[in-house]
């Protein structure tokens, strides 16, 4: 199938999860509190068998209340971000989409701001940013619809348009929120972290997550055949504005649920999924499952990173920029036969 | 395939007015117009993207209008323009893609749409070229591949809007000896083509719309003629026959004028 490079598509999809893997079990020995390989499979062991601890009940209690669900929900956070984007890119025909160009992010932040100036708890935050994040996205595609002429375009606009109209009240919320506490809690939710993430924050996107990846996957051949435009799809027996319309809710309910976990995220969403066309090409068959295994070694090393590199924890999202940018560039620059 | 008596609208005034024709399965047809006629409306209306507001398409006798979108899919398919698609995918994915109708909504084509795939790339003789990149090969080759990828979706009437607009000469005569064979091996192949010569060539039947009205419609000999090529594009035209009437040059009157300048 794959005469380029020599290894099949399959064989690149196992290297990744492999990386995967390996990125998961370094990331555990990872961090202040030192927790070792033997040690780690150690207490996952004890869940199932009756092993004689070796460890120390701090060991256990950071690894399975601290560092393993913030591992999951980097890997969980990166992998639905970066699949996100793919998705808008193939059915908005558009290579610059990425998971915010429906308002999905700027509705999040909203809804969080909004959380966080009524003083609600962090779950009611999370669910906060996550009805809002929906209601945004359901706003743009109301409008979107009834825009007149091309109904891409449409999309697109009315999601620039009321993205912006959506931020302007987090800035009015930013404006009046108490600046000893609500400010910098708001700001910093704005640049995103996976600091102090639970098994709760796990289970919460879990079902979002697994009901807006499972359409996307079992749908990615067809979403090629929506790149090639409506009319087009429509004469290859695809009815391209339901398949449009499924493929859409399906992401955006992944990235509702990924930036009500982790705040905003910029950038996985769009540099994954170019990184991954690089790698398998443009076919969604296989670029889904490699932009999803992508995304989540991505951003799991990044979140290494935010919280080893310095004393003090650098906000992911910062990071993300910082690396994603000048990657970015690097790979728009390279030149070479792709598809 | 049959179109009868079609009539459409964008809302003001009338696009489409009693336009009917047939298509049989080994027959090349050829819709001749001027620009903004209705040959797009036309041949959107054939392909059930748009409704007409009169009138209906049958296909093997049963009307477009009740037959689901994959099995629309299998029996008439579009050869657009060779573009240049936002993404990139190889030939074969390209080709593949018109074997979606074949396989279920979860499903991505398996071992025999591959197959299929591959026997339509030898049948137009571009095999060499499936692990290319369609972006990357050339114009002639695109166009190539997305008439294999209609073999491929099986579907026995082959729809193109202005298949050589975008083609050199060469390729263009290479498109229209392979649209000839596919006519002759039983496909129905419908072109629109701003080529009176081609159309007199190439074809079995000739439709010429004018202002959304059928003008001539019938043998090449009938509808390739001074009288109806001068009407569609508001020109005096001469028809001239060479090679024993088996080709038709479509010139400008005036040439005439200036032969007899040449001369004195």
């Amino acid at each position: 199938m794959n005469g380029r490079k020599g290894l099949s598509y399959s064989a690149i999809l196992a290297l990744l999860a492999a990386a995967l893997g390996a990125a998961v079990v370094a990331s555990v020995t990872l961090g202040r509190y030192p927790i070792g390989i033997r040690e780690m499979l150690g207490i996952w062991g004890s869940r199932v068998l009756d092993i004689e601890p070796f460890w120390t009940k701090t060991q256990e209690s950071l690894l399975l209340n601290h560092r393993m669900p913030r591992i999951l929900l980097s890997c969980m956070v990166g992998g639905c971000l970066s699949a996100a984007g793919a998705s808008y890119q193939g059915v908005f025909q558009n290579p610059m989409a990425a998971p915010d160009i429906l308002g999905a992010s700027s509705g999040a932040a909203c809804g969080a701001a909004l959380a966080i100036l009524l003083d609600m708890s962090s779950p009611m935050i999370m669910a906060f940013a996550f009805a809002f994040s929906l209601g945004t996205v359901a706003l743009v595609i109301y409008t979107g619809n009834r825009a007149r002429g091309k109904r891409v375009i449409g999309l697109i606009l009315s999601g620039i348009m009321i993205s912006s109209l959506v931020s302007s009240g987090t800035s009015f919320i930013k404006l009046v929120a108490d600046p000893t506490d609500q400010l910098p809690a708001i700001t910093y939710w704005l640049m995103g972290s996976l600091n102090g993430a639970s098994m709760r924050d796990v289970l919460f996107a879990l079902g979002p997550m697994a009901l807006g990846l499972i359409p996307l996957f079992l749908l990615r051949w067809r979403v090629n055949i929506l790149t090639l435009g409506d009319d087009e799809a429509k004469t290859m027996g695809v009815n391209a504005r339901r398949l449009r319309m499924i493929v859409i809710l399906s992401a955006t309910l992944i990235t509702a649920a990924s930036v009500s976990v982790s705040g905003m995220i910029g950038w996985v969403g769009l540099v994954i999924p170019h990184l991954s066309r690089r790698l398998v090409g443009n076919n969604y068959r296989h670029l889904m499952p490699a932009s999803i295994l992508f995304g989540a070694i991505f951003l799991l090393l990044v979140d290494d990173i935010s919280r080893n590199l310095l004393a003090t924890e650098i906000p992911i999202g910062i990071l993300t920029s910082i690396i994603g940018a000048p990657f970015f560039i690097y790979l728009i620059t390279k030149d070479g036969e792709r598809y | 395939m049959r179109v009868d008596d079609i009539r459409f609208s964008y809302g003001a005034g009338d696009v489409l007015r009693g336009v009917s024709f047939t298509a049989e399965y080994g027959e090349f047809l050829s819709v001749l117009g001027p620009n903004g006629v209705g040959k797009s409306t036309l041949f959107k209306c054939m392909l059930g993207l748009l409704t007409p507001t009169e009138g209906e398409t049958r296909i093997d006798g049963k009307p477009i209008r009740e037959m689901s979108a994959p099995e629309l899919a299998r029996s008439i398919a579009y050869i657009p323009q060779s573009h240049n698609p936002v993404f990139n995918f190889s030939v074969l994915d390209m080709v593949l893609m018109g074997t979606t109708a074949q396989v279920g909504a979860f499903s991505a084509p398996g071992r025999e749409q591959i197959e299929r795939a591959q026997q339509a790339l030898e049948r137009l003789g571009i095999a060499h070229l499936r692990d290319r990149g369609y972006g990357n090969v050339s114009g002639g080759e695109r166009q190539m591949t997305l008439i294999a990828r209609a073999i491929a979706q099986r579907a026995r009437i082959l729809v193109m809007d202005e298949p050589s607009a975008s083609l050199d000469f060469g390729n263009r005569i290479r498109l229209m000896q392979t649209m000839r064979t596919l006519a002759a091996d039983g496909y129905a192949v419908i072109q629109s083509t701003h080529d009176p010569d081609q159309a007199f060539l190439y074809s079995d039947k000739v439709l010429a719309l004018y202002s959304g009205r059928v003008l001539a419609w019938g043998r090449p000999e009938e509808t390739v003629t001074d009288e109806v090529i001068s009407t569609l594009y508001g020109l005096d035209v001469r028809v001239y026959s060479l090679h024993g009437g088996s080709v038709r040059v479509c010139l400008p009157a005036d040439i005439e004028r200036k032969e007899e300048e040449r001369s004195s």
